[in-house]
Formats: structure tokens, sequence, C-alpha cells
């Protein structure tokens, strides 16, 4: 069993981020990650980081833009809260070394971005996110801070109300290893995965999240998930949406501007929800391009062979790579793929859960800065803002309330972690793991996408239950624990279908049409009955539904025009 | 090549848990349309054998898990085109030589990890005022634009000549990351740095044989770094910023 005062979970953009903060506030700190942490997922991030850098820009501008973005469902303190310390965090990045592209004056460089009324996305070319990982990466091995890698971390150990502990599988060594902690932090991503075309990594199951809501912690506002417009067709890799910040035109098979009739003024770079059901719109009557009309054009060629290597050069090389077209020459082949969870943990703008002692941040939680529709750019933010929070709250927590005699609990919990593995490794049944993933991610294709009815959700949640029925009954096949492809993916599998449920949970009960959440048979917004956060609790019977009120401080919120 | 057309992958397998010795087993995968060589992986383990051990995450070649020998080539399975890469039908898999194997094709690269560390390739400034930026201009920008995006697969280490005889050495990756920071106008690491990578273990090591440029799937060029490193290196040396 290891200890450390601050012990966290992921690392990624957010818990990097926390791990520097509570180190250098005194707190011996100790990272432990399903992978190494420069292959967290914030690495693909291509786009930028959001901030409002120059003189004639303002937070406040910065804050309704992300509050409009929303669609008037973020936290309206916290919105003002992230974008207030927006100027700060990215400096600080800055500060450690990442090489953000300059402007003349030597100043950084932004570019504009989806639903923002100023050009305030700083950024390193198209790979801001690697820039971002690699940047915090170097920062912690110049600490000395311990890393634990390729260990999943399946439960979270309470002790007299509060967290104490967490205990999860060694890949490389198939130990069942154990953590105690004065306070924990999860910082385990999202859930990209739960769909079939999707621009997240294999590791992004929303397993983390998982195991906060059976540890009794809610999860809140699941169903928004958010689908980013400009994914390569057919595998649904990201196209940042930095190349229509750029000046990228999205066209249809008949050759048209189409962004004109659904977002007259912003056009291609109206915020994401709209981009995207503006696109299926365009392929669901016919105006797809391509030989099957099952696809968009986005067309850099305008923006020049100089521009498009120096700032694109990620995604011209993915284009190449995975579409087989040079985007100095050709339109690049785009659909709407899953891109980015709206919802999460529920935390406060402190990072505080409902469990003493556990925290969160980053695309795991929900605070909620983004509401039913997160801007283009405030991710990055929203990991460097609330993972540096997450960092001083759990410094200081962990100083002023030491574990006293948690050690058995975690003992006892390692026990039942044993057993639930050797269970999965030794039971007998009829279902393949890999099968049942892929079903799954048909089922919340097919019917909690973009666009959404009562009836095929209805549909989708039966089939859903189905599936974890059918869970009980697997069979491992391969029986080994060291990195053991097949029994990684049964445990996560477990936690991506009680995710996936309350995502339909909620949606089916959000009888309004809401940012990226779509209702065909109910197309508007409505505040009286649904300006309110969604929230789940664990039961063995399927998701509690639960409501809380939306903190409005100054915006009152109005019709979503662009 | 057309959809359904079988491929034989021959893939390298060792448990050092259980194995005394590896071996390759041939697997027939069906070939689609932009069938990555993660992809016929993806397909052994989810049709033909989970027993496979690979390491795979980010499937777009920007977070460096997946770097592997591909028909003798070093390449990132997920952004190797298998129709690229493919001989006589053939798709030969193995891991990166050099490295400790955990299973199959995923290596131990804390060997790697730990030399960041010593070469100090990590920013340094004592500057805490957050209310202003650095400034840098684009064309001081520029002079460490090739080397920035690195992604830590292990390609260079793996097919350096020194490295191969001398696990001390440092290394490309490393070197060339700490090589980032050097030319950065905005670091006041660089005589820290240099103390560290000019040791025995550092940059004269190199002999440039530019193995680590051939072998990078994302075409940076360590060996360039280094013998920028080399050169300065000199220079200081002999104005006594360094030692010799």
């Amino acid at each position: 069993m290891e200890y450390h005062e601050v012990i966290i979970v992921g690392g990624g953009g957010a818990g990097l981020r926390a791990a520097i903060e509570a180190h250098d506030r005194g707190a011996d700190v100790g990272i432990v990650s399903l992978v190494y942490p420069s292959r967290s997922h914030t690495v693909a991030a291509e786009g930028g980081i959001n901030a409002a850098l120059r003189e004639d820009d303002t937070w406040e501008v910065h804050a309704w833009d992300t509050i409009k973005g929303s669609d008037f469902l973020a936290d309206q303190n916290a919105a003002e809260f992230m974008t207030r310390e927006a100027p700060r965090v990215v400096r600080q990045l800055e500060h450690w070394g990442m090489a953000f592209n300059r402007a003349d004056d030597g100043r950084m460089y932004q570019r504009p971005f989806g639903g923002q009324s100023y050009p305030r996305t700083a950024y390193v070319a198209d790979f801001t996110g690697h820039a971002l990982l690699h940047t915090l990466y170097e920062q912690v091995i110049a600490r000395n801070i311990p890393i634990y890698d390729e260990i999943m971390i399946m439960s979270i150990v309470k002790h007299e109300n509060r967290a104490v502990g967490v205990v999860g599988l060694n890949l490389k060594t198939g130990e069942v290893e154990s953590f105690m902690a004065n306070a924990i932090i999860f910082s385990t991503g999202g859930a990209g995965q739960l769909y079939q075309i999707t621009t997240n990594a294999y590791l992004n199951t929303g397993y983390g999240m998982a195991v906060a809501y059976w540890a009794g912690v809610p999860l809140k506002d699941m169903e928004f998930f958010q689908f980013h417009p400009t994914g390569i067709y057919p595998v649904g890799i990201l196209i940042t949406e930095g190349a229509r910040g750029e000046g990228a035109y999205l066209i249809n098979g008949e050759g048209e501007r189409f962004m004109a009739k659904y977002a007259p003024e912003k056009m291609e770079l109206a915020p994401r929800d709209l981009v995207s059901r503006a696109i299926l719109t365009e392929i669901r009557e016919g105006r797809g391009a391509g030989p099957e009309k099952a696809y968009v054009l986005l067309d850099l060629r305008h923006l020049g062979a100089d521009k498009i290597k120096k700032r694109l050069p990620q995604i011209r090389f993915l284009a190449i790579k995975f579409a087989g077209v040079d985007p100095i020459d050709e339109p690049i082949p785009v659909i709407p793929t899953a891109h980015y969870h709206m919802g999460g943990i529920d935390v406060d703008r402190f990072t505080r859960t409902e469990l003493l002692g556990f925290f969160a941040a980053g695309e795991c939680t929900s605070v909620s800065v983004h509401g039913a529709n997160r801007l283009g750019g405030n991710s990055l933010l929203d990991t460097q803002v609330f993972g540096r929070v997450a960092g001083i709250m759990a410094a200081e927590f962990a100083k002023k309330h030491r574990i006293v005699d948690g050690s058995k609990a975690v003992e006892e919990e390692v026990k039942r972690i044993d057993k639930k593995i050797e269970n999965l490794l030794n039971k007998e049944g009829h279902e393949n793991v890999f099968k049942l993933k892929n079903e799954l991610k048909q089922i919340m294709h097919n019917h909690l996408h973009a666009f959404r009815t009562e009836e095929s959700m209805l549909e989708g949640l039966r089939k859903l239950r189905d599936l974890k029925e059918r869970y009980k009954d697997i069979e491992l096949a391969s029986k080994k624990v060291t990195y053991d492809l097949e029994l990684i993916n049964a445990i996560q599998l477990e936690g991506m279908l009680d995710v996936a449920e309350t995502m339909f949970v909620g949606a089916i009960a959000r009888k309004e049409s809401r940012g990226a959440h779509y209702r065909e048979d109910y197309p508007t917004r409505d505040d009286k009955n649904f300006l309110k956060h969604s929230l789940f609790r664990y039961s063995r019977d399927g998701p509690k539904l639960e409501y809380k009120p939306v903190i409005i401080t100054r915006w009152k919120p109005i019709e979503r025009k662009y | 090549m057309q959809n359904g057309d079988i491929i034989k992958f021959v893939v390298f397998r060792f448990d050092p848990k259980s194995d005394e010795m590896p071996k390759y087993k041939t697997y027939d995968v069906p070939y689609r349309e932009g069938m990555t060589v993660l992809d016929g992986l993806n397909y052994i383990i989810e049709n033909i054998d989970p027993s496979l051990s690979i390491r795979f995450s980010c499937r777009q070649g920007i977070c460096g898990s997946c770097g592997m020998l591909i028909n003798g080539k070093y390449e990132l399975a997920c952004k190797t085109q298998v129709k690229e890469i493919i001989k006589n039908g053939t798709v030969k898999v193995e891991p990166l030589p050099h490295f400790p194997i955990i299973k199959d094709l995923v290596v131990d690269y804390s060997q790697l990890f730990e030399k960041l560390k010593r070469a100090k390739a990590y920013f340094i400034s004592l500057d805490e005022d957050l209310e202003r930026e650095f400034l840098q201009t684009p064309k001081q920008r520029t002079k460490i634009d090739k080397y920035l995006d690195c992604v830590l697969c292990g390609a260079c280490m793996s097919a350096c000549p020194v490295d191969e005889t001398d696990w001390e050495f440092l290394g490309p990756a490393p070197l060339m990351r700490a090589y980032k920071f050097i030319g950065d106008n905005r670091d006041k690491g660089a005589i820290i740095r240099l103390k560290a990578i000019t040791g025995i273990d550092g940059i004269w090591r190199c002999h440039l044989a530019y193995s680590c440029v051939e072998a990078c799937p994302r075409e940076l060029a360590p060996a360039i770094a280094i013998r920028n490193l080399q050169k300065i290196a000199f220079k200081w040396s002999l104005t006594g910023k360094i030692s010799k």
C-alpha cells in the first residue's frame, strides 16, 4: 500500500495541473494513471485555449460567450470564475515554457473560434493539447512527483463518510494495488468511447465517472454530449475548429456554403451544436457529398499552402493519413463525431463533491461551466483553472484532515477487488466482451446522437438494459492478467454501461431542446420546466434522477442566435 | 488491395512470466479500405486471440503509445496504413528493439522517462510574474519550431546504435528535448542543462549515425539537435561558461 497526502487519479491536463499546484503548496503528492501521463488524451487537443489576454478583450465578454454557448445551463458564477482566472493560467503555461504561436509584437497570437465575439484562442499550431500536456509533464518531472502509471483505479475506499483511498489493477503486473491519501482528486477524462464514431482515445471510456458514481457521488447533466462538427469521414478523427477559425469553409454536395442558412452571421464559426446539426440536416436531406452523400466537405484550399503548413500541420498530416487527401489540393470529407462530455461528476466551482476528501476536475466533471454545449478552446481552459483549484483544495484539506485508521477499510477493499477480478477470470458464460462493447457503441450512435426522440431513446434504453443483463453472462477467453486487453475491457464495460444508462435516463426525462441535447419531439428550449441541472445517484435498480437549480448571477436567458 | 483480401499478420509473442523464448504467430486478417496496422492488431484481439497484448490510445499518431517495428520500419501502428507497408501479403509486427518486454508488443519505457529527468528536459525560469507574458517574436520561435512535437514513442532510442550498447547514454529524444529549451529565448536554464548533458553519458557519446532521424515516425531530427548542442557546448567550454 502506498500513502501520499494527496493522490491524483488521472494524469492528463487537469490531473498534472493539480499535481503541480498541490506539490508547490507543500503537499506530498502521488499521481496514479491508467496510462503513462504523456499518453493522456489531453495530448490530442488541437485548436487552443481561451483567455481574454488582450487589452481590448475582457473576461466578462468571455463569460457571456461561454454562458450563451452553454444555452444558459452553465452556472454563471463558475463561468465568471473560469474566465476571470483564464489569463493567469494561460500565462502560467507560457511561463512553464509552452511554445505558443506568436504575434509580431512577441505576444501570444490568438485566433477566432466558434461562438466567441473576440479572437481569444491561444494555440501551438494545431497540437495545442500536446504542447500543454508535455509542458505540464515536464514540470512534474522537474519536481520529482511520483507517478504510478498503468494502474486502473476501480474503487474509492470510504471510511467514516470520507474518501481515504483508492484501489485498482496494475496492468503491467496484474496485481491489485492500493493507495491511501488524506485527499483524492479524480481527473479521469471523458467517455467518447461510448460512441461508434468519436474523436476520443481508446482510454476515454468514462470509467472514472462510474467509479465515483458507485461510491455514491452523483453525476450531473449526463445527457449533454457534444458532437464535434468535423471528424474525418468515416473514422471520426478530429479536424480542429481552428481550421474554420483560420477561414475554412463547409460545403455540401451541391457546392453550397450551407451555414448561411443556419447561422447567417457566424457562418462556420457558430457553436458546435448548431454546426453539427446543420451538417447532419444537410446529409439527411440528401445534400451530402461523395458517392453515398454521406458527408460534407471542409475546404481549406483558399487558405494557401503556407498558412496550412504553418498553422495546421497536424490536421494536414491526419487528412493525408486517414482520408487520403492533402487539404492544400482537395477538401476533406467530414462528419460530426462524438467529442466531449459536458456531463460528469457533480462538483462545485471549488472542485468539491458530496464526498468529503474527494475532489474532481477536468472532463470527468460537470462544474458546470459548459452547460449544454461547450465552446471550442474552453476545455483546455477548464482543465487548467479547475485542475489548479483542485490542487489547492486537496492540499489544504490534506493538511487539515489527516486520515486516521483507514487502512483496514482499504485492505478490505483490496480483497473485494481481488475477488472481483478472480471471478471475471474464472466465470463461465456465453457472451464476448468485445462484441458487447461494440453493440453498446451502436446503441449510443443509433439512439442517443445529435437528434433525439422519445420513441428512439426508449428503444435504446431497452436495448441497453438488455445488454446489462447479458454482461452478467460474459466469459473471458484469454484468462491472463498481465496487460490483458480483454480483462481491461471487461472491467471498463461494466462502468460504460452504467454511464450510458444515466445518459439515456437524463435525455428521456429532459423534454426540451437545449444545446447539444436536441429533441425532435420537443424542438425548443423550455426554461420554465428545464432550466435546471440533472443529477444522477447510483442505485441497484438504475439511476435515481434529481434536479438542482442553475446558478444565475447577471445574465437572463435569451434566445440563442448566431 | 480489395476489401476482404486476407492479410498475414506475423506478430511477435512473448510473455516473460511463462515463455522461455519469444515466438512469432501468424494471423489471417481480412483487409478493409483504410485499415491501419493498429486496426489489424485490434481485429486479432477482438476476433482471434484476445491474449495478444499491445499498447495504444489516441489512434491519431500523437500520444506515442504504439511505437513498434512494422516490416522492419519504426512506426506508430495507429497511423500506418496496411496498404502502404504490406510486403508479399504480410505485415510483420515486433516490439521496439532493445527495450525490455513486459508482454508481446508492450515494452517498458521507464528508462526513457528517467532520462528526460537526467537531461533536465524541462523549462527553467524563475520569473513568477503572471501579470505579463514573456515575449518571443515569431522569428525567435522558429528556432524551436522543428523540435516541438516529439511524442516519446521511443523509436529513436530503439534505433540509436549508442543506446544499443550503452544504456546510460541519454539518447536522442531526451537530448533533443533538452535542446528545445536551450534554443528558447525565454528559458534561463541553459548552463545547468548543458552541465547535465555534457558528462560521459551525454552529447559527446553521439556518433551522429542519424539512425534516430531515419527512425522518427514524426519526421523529427534529434541528431541535428544533438549536433547543435555539441556546437554550443564546444563554444561555451572555450569561453569558460561551462567546464571542458
